[in-house]
């Protein structure tokens, strides 16, 4: 179910354009369906009875990046999870344009949550290459999806041996293996390096200016120009 | 490679990787129904009489076994989230697991059973209708597998909760697979009717467990 | 020992010794083969079947050989802390496994003509089905645990319990059997053997040995190198790491 709110229009901002790193190599922008914009109205969640938030409301245009914010335990992965499609809404809509009419909403996000999603015993290029098979994305794609966090050198060792920063940039990996226009990322930052978290900082910069959208729960300040920022754990934030 | 058939092939690939699955549960099969004769004595006409009943007992309990690798360890490390954003929907996803738990634990398991067969003195003739009754009710066996596997994800002790689930639910497939052989070698009657039936139960089995399992998925998920 | 104590000697002395162990198990296999298939009188009883004794009974030997390899190099293991105990002990397993396969099968054709049926719970087959599934515990710890210090220290603590389990085993199997029937038909390995069958066994079971040997050496060498192969893909990751990837 389509639909689109204009009521912030006021806080629409063109798409940030500042420049990646010098020395930063990144991945082609993808192609991607452009024009995806996303919008909630009046979400709501509960876990265990207890109302985490309710009356949430966002609308995003192509292009444009949510930052997440608020402390532990007030829902920002619960928040994620619900755009992701993995937890139900209890109350309110979550709706798309620009897309095909039936294509559901979770199908049009890349979700890189706490845990990494990787297989110990398939080698790194193994373990993007399912995921590149399994979500549908051209195969092309991967050696580029391979070199976005430099993970190049190590296609071929088992997945088992990597570092946890490493795993990380596996994990983030997927976002260029299966691109999609709407990333949905909690807490990347984890376990990544000051270089790594610029790369990412640049990936997801490069994401909006393709028109993606971005929607992050992160402690670790990024160059990413957000327009828009949810608070969670205040009364009636946005 | 469509995403259903490149699941399916991850699937096996870790089966067959991860610690050696598929051989634990093959030596799982073979221990439990060679240790049975030291309690029941070697007398070979009792053990070929009871024959077919303790390789499908055992080979119930070697399939449970292996059942919470079909959710648990995409569950762990977070493959499940994204498998769900996936372009298949729950049921199927949970068809295509297991359907790989069938591949990796019924068919061998099946494929095993004469050779156990030869331990407990079944007849060499029995032999090809037992292998075609495994056939026939291990894709059951694996698919109500699944389903207690969703209901218990990330849960204590898994793995007796799984089994205290599952056993009472697999009384039918142990009926009719047993009576087909067992019809076969002392009758009365011809083998066909519990053989249908039991395929019957597969084939039910295959369309509405996935069902069940996928609404239990989404619970565990949340 | 102490040489032996460095792989790369050890990889070097088995490239060495390798030819000349093959010549001999060519040697010995043949000579017993023919022994056992030409020379030897065929039973009064049992006609020509009793001819799978040659290669049943040195398997059997074997199978029994091999755990004591595995129960030695386990305490090599946890109490000498040899560099290349775990090694041998992990590479003698499969072959041990294949050893008392091959003495089960074997067993099994043989009663096929005396007992009518392929297999029947007989004391020393029986015997020979548990150490079959000790094996298999082994090769499943093994395959189980993922560092290879810990899934060294903890097979060998499983081969020596294993090693003191065997005797207690055989001895219950045994006990389980008379319980149940009269003694066991075959009785051929026992002292009443005739010579003439005796020549050819020990041949086959010098062969066997050989056999066992180089293919434990060979084993212990692939061991050898898969760790130095997972060696090298850790020093990999390292130096991607120093390279900022």
């Amino acid at each position: 179910m389509p639909l689109r709110h204009r009521d912030n229009d006021a806080k629409r901002r063109p798409a940030s354009l500042s420049k990646p790193h010098p020395c930063l190599k990144l991945a082609e922008p993808m192609q991607m369906p452009s024009e995806i914009a996303l919008a909630a109205h009046d979400i709501a969640c509960q876990r265990g009875g207890r109302t985490l938030f309710e009356g949430l409301s966002f609308d995003l245009e192509p292009g444009e990046a949510l930052l997440i914010s608020g402390p532990n335990g007030a829902g920002k992965t619960s928040l994620l999870r619900q755009i992701a499609g993995l937890l139900p809404l209890a109350a309110g809509r979550l709706g798309v344009t620009g897309a095909d009419n039936d294509t559901p909403v979770s199908e049009l996000c890349q979700y890189v949550g706490h845990l990494n999603a990787i297989k110990t015993s398939f080698s790194v290029g193994e373990n993007l290459a399912f995921w590149a098979e399994f979500l549908d994305a051209d195969e092309n794609a991967l050696p580029q999806a391979l070199a976005a966090f430099g993970l190049t050198p190590l296609a071929d060792l088992p997945a088992g041996l990597l570092s946890a920063g490493q795993r990380r940039k596996l994990a983030l990996s997927r976002l260029f293996a299966a691109p999609r226009p709407v990333w949905l990322l909690d807490e990347p930052s984890v376990a990544l390096d000051t270089v790594s978290v610029e790369l990412l900082d640049a990936a997801i910069r490069n994401h909006l200016t393709a028109g993606g959208i971005a929607i992050v729960s992160t402690h670790v300040p990024l160059k990413t120009k957000f327009s828009q920022e949810i608070t969670l754990g205040q009364e009636r934030s946005i | 490679m469509s995403p259903a058939v490149a699941l399916l092939v991850r699937d096996v690939k870790l089966a067959w990787r991860e610690g050696g699955a598929i051989g634990v549960v093959l030596g799982f099969y073979l221990v439990v129904v060679a240790i049975m004769p030291f309690g029941l004595g070697p007398d070979l006409n009792l053990l070929a009489r009871i024959a077919p009943g303790m390789l499908w007992v055992a080979l119930l309990l070697a399939a449970l076994l292996s059942a919470d690798r079909i959710f648990h360890n995409d569950y762990e490390d977070g493959t499940l989230d994204v498998l769900a954003t996936g372009p298949l929907p729950l049921p199927l996803l949970a068809a295509i697991k297991s359907l790989a738990h069938w591949l990796t634990t019924g068919v061998p398991l099946a494929l095993m059973a004469p050779v156990l067969g030869l331990l407990l003195n079944l007849p060499l003739d029995a032999m090809p209708l037992l292998v075609a009754t495994m056939f026939a009710g291990t894709p059951a066996v694996s698919f109500i597998a699944a389903i207690g596997a969703s209901l218990t994800l990330g849960l204590r002790r898994s793995g007796l909760l799984l089994a205290l689930l599952v056993l009472p639910l697999y009384v039918p497939v142990l009926i009719f697979g047993v009576s087909t052989v067992s019809m076969n070698i002392v009758g009365p009657g011809s083998p066909w009717p519990p053989f249908l039936m039991l395929t019957a139960i597969s084939l039910a089995s295959i369309v509405l467990a996935p069902l069940a399992a996928a609404a239990a998925l989404r619970t565990a998920m949340r | 020992m102490i040489s032996l104590a460095n792989p790369t000697r050890f990889l070097n002395l088995v490239g060495a010794v390798v030819p000349w162990l093959a010549a001999l198990i060519v040697i010995l296999l043949g000579t017993g083969l023919y022994l056992a298939f030409f020379v030897s009188p065929p039973d009064y009883q049992q006609g020509e079947t009793v001819r799978i004794m040659y290669v049943h009974v040195p398997a059997a030997w074997l199978a029994m050989g091999c755990f004591l390899v595995i129960a030695i190099a386990a305490l090599g293991t946890l109490i000498w802390r040899h560099p290349l105990a775990d090694v041998a002990a992990k590479a003698a397993a499969p072959i041990g496994a294949c050893f008392t396969f091959v003495a089960l099968v074997t067993g099994s054709l043989w009663g096929k003509p005396m007992w009518g049926t392929y297999w029947v719970w007989d004391a020393r087959l029986t015997s020979m089905l548990v150490l079959f599934l000790l094996y298999l515990g082994l090769i499943a710890l093994w395959q189980a645990i993922e560092e290879p210090g810990r899934a060294g220290r903890a097979a060998a603590i499983l081969a020596l319990v294993g090693a003191i389990n065997i005797p207690i085993i055989k001895f219950s199997v045994n006990w389980w059997n008379t319980l149940h029937q009269p003694a066991s038909v075959l009785r051929v390995d026992g002292p009443s053997i005739d010579p003439a069958l005796l020549t050819p066994l020990f041949v086959m079971g010098a062969a066997f040995a050989a056999l066992f040997v180089l293919l434990h050496l060979l084993a212990m060498r692939t061991e050898i190198l898969r760790r130095r192969v997972r060696a090298l893909q850790q020093t990999q990751v390292e130096h991607a790491v120093l390279a900022g990837a």
